[in-house]
């Protein structure tokens, strides 16, 4: 495997690039065999790496597990013959629900090896954001731990195609109907396993993000991804053999996948996982005791860092790292300030969402960086500002447009599950919009303004106002309702919502907390409003659509635009 | 103390546990780290706090570590009490 330690400029990359590069190191070609979970690891283990750690593992608490590409190797292999021995046939969906323990990771690859596809889904997630994606994607089988089954049960009866409830750490706590159990550690292992060939254009994982209209959509991608999925991890994240990486994200979202397990894993690189919730001695103490080299994380947890300060920094020995990665939401210019200050080392932007599956615009190492810009496309990628009103590329650098990228690049998703006519409603004029606002300098770096929807971006998360608000509906006391996005320190934007009584009900700090609490069991922690205003009546066009923009834009302080249509008060 | 502590940890039991979730809630037991209330279900925490026991928390002081268990959530509630 070669690297690019030396990083060549920017341009040169760009010069004569070819995606076939990362065919030929992947040993895949468009249109052949490709399976992603055998190229993370029985390929990597033909390399001759089986004994070299692929994950290490650790809990809150400190207890750790290491394993190797073997490991994964025959792991994988298990529970795909454990899924396979459920009657489970290729093409199914087959949801992941666990916190980030090492089942997780191991399983994904194992529901890709028996030709699955993965539906990773965010743990806490409460049972109506379940059932909304695991109704759409009719799901056969869910592999979840004991503390999240509760919720698979209070839905599962509405879920008439999910055969299968796998939990991973049953033990001795009785099992119901449709319940099985799946001890890793207690299964045969599985040395050979017939792989399912799977080609370029079959479908591997699905995951669910979130528009202004409507539930959220399933992003279809293909197990083709895995070739710019490991040269963006190889070039972007500059993994080189000897790294140890950590990726903060989540795979209940695209991150987590793409860049906690295939970019990764597809280089050969070991990767520590951290299953705790966020405390900044913590992450620290994490980073000195595996001597983490590469860092992926995001902005929101970025500035939590900052708010604790360089002191703190000064107590552990973080001297292990060499190039920090950020993605989730822009990276404002301080925090990459702050970090060249706390660890000697800026964090470089990427830019990238669930349907491009890579990062497409970023900072290359060796680029200089422009703090608070998103850096420039990725070689092999096309993008572009457009003006809204013709769709076209704007002729001069300046202007705020829409983002846009030229499809093609091989991990863009091919539709959104049972929803192909909301995938052609992404591309005007053969260019597909990501649904952000940017500008482009004379130097070609792209700088993020803001979403061009009523999508809120909570902590690096897409949350759609549409789930939100039907979710407040649920509640007795709500008559009508609004989700928009609110500027916040931390994570950006937060959820605030408004929200309009039924007779007989009286707005007030209890029923605030009340209904942030509903929302937070039905949805999710990011979806709980932080703030819930209680008003007389929303602002309306005359035919009764509840206009979102004027709200949000008296959050942050801009001009409400054109009220002409709005209905009287 | 002991009686801020009880109902620190009844409402974590009652709000921020899963039906079936049969993790034992002490009052060290890490609440943050442990993944039992993350930073966006803090915020309901605080409000909670806030109303029950007619304080405020500067958002400053509603920090990952001082909601990390039931007895540093409880010494934050007795300075604000007390303040």
């Amino acid at each position: 495997m070669s690297s690019i330690a030396t990083h060549p400029g920017y341009e040169e990359l760009c010069t004569n690039f070819d995606w076939a590069i990362a065919e030929r190191e992947l040993g895949v070609a468009k249109g052949g065999r490709i399976n992603i979970g055998w190229h993370c690891s029985d390929r990597i283990c033909a390399l001759g790496l089986a004994s070299k750690p692929a994950l290490i593992w650790e809990d809150f608490a400190g207890n750790g597990r290491t394993y190797t590409f073997d490991d994964l190797r025959v792991l994988s292999n298990t529970i795909a013959a454990y899924l396979d021995n459920l009657g489970l046939q290729p093409g199914e969906r087959i949801c992941l629900f666990m916190d980030r323990v090492p089942e997780l990771y191991i399983g994904f690859l194992g529901i890709l090896k028996m030709g699955g596809i993965a539906q990773p889904l965010f743990s806490a997630f409460g049972e109506d954001s379940l059932l909304t994606r695991l109704a759409d994607a009719g799901t056969s089988a869910i592999v979840t731990q004991r503390k999240h089954v509760g919720k698979v049960r209070r839905i599962r009866e509405r879920l008439p195609e999910l055969r299968h409830i796998v939990v991973v750490d049953a033990g001795d706590a009785p099992l119901q109907e449709r319940e099985v159990p799946m001890a890793l550690d207690e299964l045969p292992r599985v040395e050979i396993f017939d792989i399912y060939p799977s080609t370029s254009e079959t479908p591997s994982v699905l995951h669910y993000t979130s528009g202004t209209t409507g539930q959220p959509k399933g992003a279809q991608h293909v197990h083709y991804s895995i070739v710019a999925q490991y040269l963006t991890a190889k070039w972007v994240l500059d993994l080189q053999p000897n790294d140890v990486y950590w990726c903060n994200a989540d795979p209940g979202w695209v991150t987590g996948t793409s860049y906690g397990i295939i970019g990764p894993w597809s280089n050969g690189t070991t990767q520590v996982v951290l299953d705790s919730g966020f405390l900044t001695e913590r992450w620290y103490t994490f980073i000195a005791k595996h001597r983490v080299t590469v860092w992926y994380s995001a902005p929101t947890a970025i500035r939590l860092l900052m708010r604790d300060g360089t002191q703190v920094v000064k107590k552990f020995d973080l001297s292990s790292l060499r190039h920090l990665c950020s993605v989730g939401e822009p990276l404002n210019a301080e925090a990459v300030i702050w970090s060249q200050e706390a660890f000697g080392l800026p964090f470089h932007d990427t830019f990238w969402q669930t349907e491009t599956g890579c990062i497409v615009i970023t900072n290359l190492p060796g680029m200089p960086i422009k703090p608070g810009s998103m850096g420039k496309p990725f070689p092999g990628i096309t993008a572009t500002v457009l003006d809204p009103r013709t769709h076209e590329p704007y002729d001069r650098p300046g202007p705020v447009g829409l983002i846009a990228l030229r499809p093609g690049w091989p991990s863009m998703i091919r539709s959104y599950w049972n929803n192909p006519t909301g995938y052609a409603g992404k591309f005007r004029n053969g260019w597909y919009l990501c649904g952000d606002r940017a500008s482009i300098d004379p130097d070609g770096y792209f700088w993020f303004v803001g979403r061009d929807d009523d999508v809120i971006n909570t902590g690096g998360h897409l949350v759609g106002p549409f789930e939100i608000e039907s979710a407040l509906l649920e509640h007795p006391a709500v008559a009508e309702s609004a989700a928009v996005a609110k500027p916040d320190p931390v994570n950006m934007e937060v959820v605030k919502a408004f929200v309009t009584l039924k007779p007989g009900f009286e707005g007030g700090p209890d029923l605030e907390l009340e209904i942030m609490n509903f929302v937070r069991k039905k949805l999710s922690p990011l979806a709980m409003p932080q703030e819930i205003e209680f008003i007389a009546s929303l602002p309306k066009t005359r035919s009764g659509k509840i206009v979102r923009r004027i709200l949000r834009s008296k959050e942050f302080g801009e001009p409400v635009g054109d009220t002409s249509t709005l209905m009287d008060e | 103390m002991d009686e801020i502590r009880k109902v620190i940890r009844d409402y974590v039991v009652k709000e921020y546990l899963e039906e079936g979730d049969d993790r034992e809630i002490r009052e060290d037991t890490p609440l943050i780290t442990g993944g039992i209330v993350d930073s966006f279900s803090m915020v309901s925490l605080k409000r909670f706090l806030e109303r029950k026991y007619s304080i405020q928390i500067p958002d400053a002081e509603a920090t990952p570590q001082a909601f990390d268990t039931v007895n540093s959530i409880a010494a934050l509630v007795t300075r604000f009490t007390k303040a």
